[in-house]
Protein backbone atom coordinates (compact mmCIF):
# COMPACT_ATOMS: atom_id res chain seq x y z
CA UNK A 1 0.00 0.00 0.00
CA UNK A 2 1.28 3.56 -0.70
CA UNK A 3 2.46 5.51 2.23
CA UNK A 4 1.30 8.74 3.38
CA UNK A 5 1.29 10.67 6.49
CA UNK A 6 1.10 14.18 7.61
CA UNK A 7 1.06 16.38 10.34
CA UNK A 8 -0.35 19.72 11.86
CA UNK A 9 2.27 22.79 11.90
CA UNK A 10 1.50 24.92 15.09
CA UNK A 11 5.26 25.78 16.54
CA UNK A 12 8.53 25.65 15.29
CA UNK A 13 9.02 22.23 16.86
CA UNK A 14 6.55 20.74 14.28
CA UNK A 15 8.54 22.33 11.62
CA UNK A 16 11.45 19.45 12.84
CA UNK A 17 8.83 17.23 12.84
CA UNK A 18 7.21 17.67 9.59
CA UNK A 19 10.94 17.61 7.59
CA UNK A 20 11.48 14.21 9.91
CA UNK A 21 8.68 12.50 8.61
CA UNK A 22 9.32 13.64 5.04
CA UNK A 23 12.92 12.39 5.64
CA UNK A 24 11.84 8.84 7.20
CA UNK A 25 9.50 8.41 3.86
CA UNK A 26 11.81 9.44 1.31
CA UNK A 27 14.69 7.04 2.81
CA UNK A 28 11.80 4.57 2.82
CA UNK A 29 10.69 4.48 -1.15
CA UNK A 30 14.35 4.33 -1.92
CA UNK A 31 15.49 8.09 -2.36
CA UNK A 32 19.35 8.41 -1.91
CA UNK A 33 21.21 11.06 0.84
CA UNK A 34 21.36 14.29 -1.74
CA UNK A 35 17.59 13.88 -2.37
CA UNK A 36 16.48 13.18 1.50
CA UNK A 37 18.75 16.54 2.29
CA UNK A 38 16.63 17.88 -0.61
CA UNK A 39 13.25 16.83 0.15
CA UNK A 40 13.68 17.85 3.86
CA UNK A 41 14.84 21.09 3.25
CA UNK A 42 12.13 21.78 1.08
CA UNK A 43 9.59 20.63 3.62
CA UNK A 44 11.53 22.68 6.46
CA UNK A 45 10.78 25.77 4.35
CA UNK A 46 7.50 25.24 3.38
CA UNK A 47 6.36 24.40 7.06
CA UNK A 48 8.58 27.61 8.26
CA UNK A 49 6.00 29.82 6.25
CA UNK A 50 2.63 28.12 7.50
CA UNK A 51 4.31 28.93 11.23
CA UNK A 52 5.19 32.47 10.19
CA UNK A 53 2.36 34.07 7.73
CA UNK A 54 -0.45 31.53 8.79
CA UNK A 55 -0.01 30.41 12.13
CA UNK A 56 -0.86 26.98 11.62
CA UNK A 57 -1.88 24.32 8.80
CA UNK A 58 -1.02 20.72 7.76
CA UNK A 59 1.85 19.29 5.75
CA UNK A 60 1.10 15.92 4.39
CA UNK A 61 3.48 13.88 2.46
CA UNK A 62 2.31 10.56 0.28
CA UNK A 63 4.21 7.67 -1.81
CA UNK A 64 2.89 8.46 -5.69
CA UNK A 65 3.48 7.03 -8.96
CA UNK A 66 3.77 8.57 -12.61
CA UNK A 67 4.67 6.40 -15.37
CA UNK A 68 6.09 3.79 -13.32
CA UNK A 69 8.20 5.86 -11.44
CA UNK A 70 8.05 6.11 -8.14
CA UNK A 71 8.00 9.48 -5.99
CA UNK A 72 7.15 11.77 -2.88
CA UNK A 73 4.77 14.66 -3.08
CA UNK A 74 4.52 17.14 0.20
CA UNK A 75 1.10 19.20 0.51
CA UNK A 76 1.25 22.25 2.57
CA UNK A 77 -2.18 23.95 3.52
CA UNK A 78 -3.03 26.55 5.14
CA UNK A 79 -5.93 29.27 5.87
CA UNK A 80 -3.78 31.66 6.35
CA UNK A 81 -3.83 35.31 4.33
CA UNK A 82 -2.80 33.78 1.32
CA UNK A 83 -0.67 35.55 -1.43
CA UNK A 84 -1.94 37.68 -3.85
CA UNK A 85 0.79 37.33 -6.03
CA UNK A 86 2.12 34.51 -6.67
CA UNK A 87 4.49 35.39 -9.59
CA UNK A 88 6.45 38.18 -6.94
CA UNK A 89 6.55 36.03 -4.37
CA UNK A 90 8.57 33.22 -6.63
CA UNK A 91 11.64 35.48 -6.82
CA UNK A 92 14.63 35.15 -4.99
CA UNK A 93 14.97 38.08 -2.34
CA UNK A 94 11.24 38.66 -2.25
CA UNK A 95 9.90 38.94 1.73
CA UNK A 96 7.86 40.29 3.85
CA UNK A 97 9.21 39.81 7.30
CA UNK A 98 12.94 40.65 6.99
CA UNK A 99 13.76 36.54 5.83
CA UNK A 100 16.24 36.13 2.81
CA UNK A 101 13.07 35.41 0.69
CA UNK A 102 14.65 32.68 -0.15
CA UNK A 103 12.06 29.69 1.06
CA UNK A 104 9.43 29.74 -1.97
CA UNK A 105 12.01 30.02 -4.65
CA UNK A 106 14.75 27.73 -3.24
CA UNK A 107 12.22 24.78 -2.52
CA UNK A 108 10.99 25.04 -5.78
CA UNK A 109 14.37 24.46 -6.89
CA UNK A 110 15.07 21.36 -4.61
CA UNK A 111 12.11 19.66 -5.91
CA UNK A 112 11.19 18.71 -9.12
CA UNK A 113 7.63 19.90 -9.29
CA UNK A 114 5.81 22.50 -7.57
CA UNK A 115 2.70 24.42 -7.65
CA UNK A 116 1.18 27.20 -5.06
CA UNK A 117 -2.53 27.68 -5.70
CA UNK A 118 -3.69 30.76 -3.20
CA UNK A 119 -6.15 32.96 -2.66
CA UNK A 120 -5.76 36.07 -0.28
CA UNK A 121 -7.73 35.77 2.91
CA UNK A 122 -8.47 31.88 2.25
CA UNK A 123 -5.40 30.28 2.32
CA UNK A 124 -2.41 28.60 0.59
CA UNK A 125 -1.70 25.27 -0.72
CA UNK A 126 1.50 24.32 -2.21
CA UNK A 127 2.18 20.91 -3.71
CA UNK A 128 5.59 19.34 -4.51
CA UNK A 129 7.26 16.25 -5.56
CA UNK A 130 10.25 14.85 -6.31
CA UNK A 131 11.00 11.73 -8.33
CA UNK A 132 13.56 8.56 -8.04
CA UNK A 133 16.06 8.32 -10.16
CA UNK B 1 8.77 26.20 25.23
CA UNK B 2 12.01 25.86 27.12
CA UNK B 3 15.04 25.21 24.69
CA UNK B 4 17.94 23.48 24.45
CA UNK B 5 21.63 24.70 25.10
CA UNK B 6 24.30 23.80 23.19
CA UNK B 7 27.22 23.71 25.31
CA UNK B 8 29.94 25.83 24.18
CA UNK B 9 33.99 24.99 25.22
CA UNK B 10 36.72 26.95 25.37
CA UNK B 11 40.39 26.07 24.51
CA UNK B 12 42.77 28.52 24.60
CA UNK B 13 41.71 31.40 22.77
CA UNK B 14 39.31 29.71 20.61
CA UNK B 15 35.59 28.59 21.40
CA UNK B 16 33.65 25.35 20.13
CA UNK B 17 30.50 24.45 19.89
CA UNK B 18 29.43 21.16 18.56
CA UNK B 19 25.83 20.92 17.37
CA UNK B 20 24.28 17.38 17.95
CA UNK B 21 20.31 17.55 17.80
CA UNK B 22 18.38 18.35 15.47
CA UNK B 23 17.81 22.47 16.07
CA UNK B 24 14.02 24.02 16.28
CA UNK B 25 14.63 28.08 15.62
CA UNK B 26 13.99 29.16 19.17
CA UNK B 27 17.31 26.86 19.89
CA UNK B 28 18.97 27.98 16.91
CA UNK B 29 18.35 32.19 18.07
CA UNK B 30 19.68 30.72 21.54
CA UNK B 31 22.57 29.58 19.91
CA UNK B 32 23.66 32.55 18.37
CA UNK B 33 22.80 35.12 21.14
CA UNK B 34 24.61 32.31 23.97
CA UNK B 35 27.99 32.26 21.33
CA UNK B 36 28.04 36.14 20.78
CA UNK B 37 27.85 36.79 24.56
CA UNK B 38 30.40 34.30 24.79
CA UNK B 39 33.09 35.84 22.33
CA UNK B 40 32.29 39.11 23.52
CA UNK B 41 33.11 38.06 27.31
CA UNK B 42 36.39 35.45 26.28
CA UNK B 43 37.21 38.15 23.37
CA UNK B 44 37.87 34.50 21.81
CA UNK B 45 40.11 35.31 18.44
CA UNK B 46 38.39 31.86 16.45
CA UNK B 47 35.02 30.07 17.01
CA UNK B 48 34.62 26.38 15.46
CA UNK B 49 30.79 25.73 14.96
CA UNK B 50 30.93 21.59 14.22
CA UNK B 51 27.76 20.64 12.10
CA UNK B 52 28.42 16.95 11.76
CA UNK B 53 25.41 15.78 13.06
CA UNK B 54 23.06 18.50 11.23
CA UNK B 55 20.92 16.84 8.38
CA UNK B 56 19.04 19.68 7.56
CA UNK B 57 20.23 22.97 6.89
CA UNK B 58 17.56 25.70 5.96
CA UNK B 59 16.88 29.11 5.05
CA UNK B 60 16.76 30.07 8.82
CA UNK B 61 19.72 28.14 10.14
CA UNK B 62 21.95 29.36 6.96
CA UNK B 63 21.05 33.05 7.85
CA UNK B 64 21.76 32.20 11.07
CA UNK B 65 24.87 30.99 10.33
CA UNK B 66 25.79 33.83 7.86
CA UNK B 67 24.81 36.28 11.63
CA UNK B 68 26.94 34.55 13.33
CA UNK B 69 29.83 34.92 11.20
CA UNK B 70 28.84 38.60 10.03
CA UNK B 71 28.92 39.74 13.96
CA UNK B 72 32.05 37.76 15.06
CA UNK B 73 33.65 39.07 12.44
CA UNK B 74 33.15 42.66 13.55
CA UNK B 75 34.15 41.78 17.06
CA UNK B 76 37.70 40.26 15.46
CA UNK B 77 36.27 36.60 15.79
CA UNK B 78 37.05 34.65 12.93
CA UNK B 79 34.40 31.31 12.27
CA UNK B 80 35.19 28.26 10.42
CA UNK B 81 32.62 25.77 10.23
CA UNK B 82 33.22 22.18 10.32
CA UNK B 83 31.69 18.77 9.56
CA UNK B 84 28.98 20.18 6.80
CA UNK B 85 27.74 16.84 5.03
CA UNK B 86 28.06 16.39 1.72
CA UNK B 87 24.57 16.45 0.84
CA UNK B 88 23.57 19.44 3.05
CA UNK B 89 26.34 21.35 1.55
CA UNK B 90 24.82 20.70 -2.05
CA UNK B 91 21.30 21.39 -0.71
CA UNK B 92 22.34 25.11 0.44
CA UNK B 93 23.76 25.54 -2.60
CA UNK B 94 20.91 24.67 -4.84
CA UNK B 95 18.92 26.72 -2.11
CA UNK B 96 20.21 29.62 -3.12
CA UNK B 97 22.84 29.83 -0.22
CA UNK B 98 26.48 29.90 -0.71
CA UNK B 99 27.69 31.51 2.49
CA UNK B 100 30.61 33.16 1.01
CA UNK B 101 32.49 34.50 3.86
CA UNK B 102 32.36 31.56 5.61
CA UNK B 103 35.41 29.50 5.99
CA UNK B 104 35.13 25.89 6.41
CA UNK B 105 36.90 22.47 7.38
CA UNK B 106 36.28 18.96 6.74
CA UNK B 107 36.18 17.92 10.66
CA UNK B 108 37.12 19.86 13.54
CA UNK B 109 40.54 18.37 13.46
CA UNK B 110 41.02 19.91 10.08
CA UNK B 111 39.11 22.95 11.90
CA UNK B 112 41.08 23.69 14.84
CA UNK B 113 44.31 22.95 12.46
CA UNK B 114 43.13 25.83 10.24
CA UNK B 115 42.25 28.30 13.14
CA UNK B 116 45.91 27.64 14.46
CA UNK B 117 47.10 29.21 10.97
CA UNK B 118 44.41 32.03 10.62
CA UNK B 119 45.08 33.29 13.92
CA UNK B 120 48.91 33.26 13.73
CA UNK B 121 48.43 34.88 10.48
CA UNK B 122 45.99 37.67 11.67
CA UNK B 123 48.93 37.81 14.60
CA UNK B 124 52.09 38.11 12.77
CA UNK B 125 50.17 40.36 10.23
CA UNK B 126 49.14 42.91 12.58
CA UNK B 127 49.12 46.48 11.66
N1 LIG C 1 1.88 30.13 3.44
C1 LIG C 1 1.96 31.44 3.15
N2 LIG C 1 0.91 32.28 3.39
C2 LIG C 1 0.99 33.59 3.10
N3 LIG C 1 2.07 34.20 2.58
C3 LIG C 1 3.15 33.44 2.32
C4 LIG C 1 3.16 32.02 2.60
N4 LIG C 1 4.36 31.54 2.23
C5 LIG C 1 5.08 32.58 1.77
N5 LIG C 1 4.36 33.74 1.81
C6 LIG C 1 4.80 35.07 1.35
O1 LIG C 1 5.82 34.89 0.38
C7 LIG C 1 7.00 35.60 0.76
C8 LIG C 1 8.22 34.85 0.28
O2 LIG C 1 8.32 33.60 0.98
P1 LIG C 1 9.74 32.89 1.08
O3 LIG C 1 9.61 31.67 1.89
O4 LIG C 1 10.28 32.75 -0.31
O5 LIG C 1 10.66 33.97 1.82
P2 LIG C 1 10.61 34.44 3.35
O6 LIG C 1 9.79 33.49 4.14
O7 LIG C 1 10.16 35.86 3.36
O8 LIG C 1 12.13 34.36 3.76
P3 LIG C 1 12.99 33.01 4.02
O9 LIG C 1 12.12 31.84 3.67
O10 LIG C 1 14.18 33.12 3.11
O11 LIG C 1 13.37 33.06 5.44
C9 LIG C 1 6.90 35.74 2.27
O12 LIG C 1 7.64 36.83 2.75
C10 LIG C 1 5.39 35.91 2.47
O13 LIG C 1 5.01 37.24 2.22
MG1 LIG D 1 10.12 31.41 4.02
Amino acid sequence: MAQSKATDIRSDLDIVIARTMARDMAKSLGFGAIDQARIATAVSELARNIFLYANTGTVAVREVERNGRKGIEIVCNDQGPGIADIDTVMQDGYTTSRGMGMGLPGAKRLMDDFVIESQPNIGTKVTCRKWRM
Amino acid sequence: MESLRIPILKIGDVLIASIQVALHDASAVQFKDDLLQKISETKARGVIVDLTALDVVDSFIGRLIADIAAMAGLMGTRVVLTGLQPAVAITLVELGLELPRVLTALNLEKGLAMMQRLTEESSDGAI
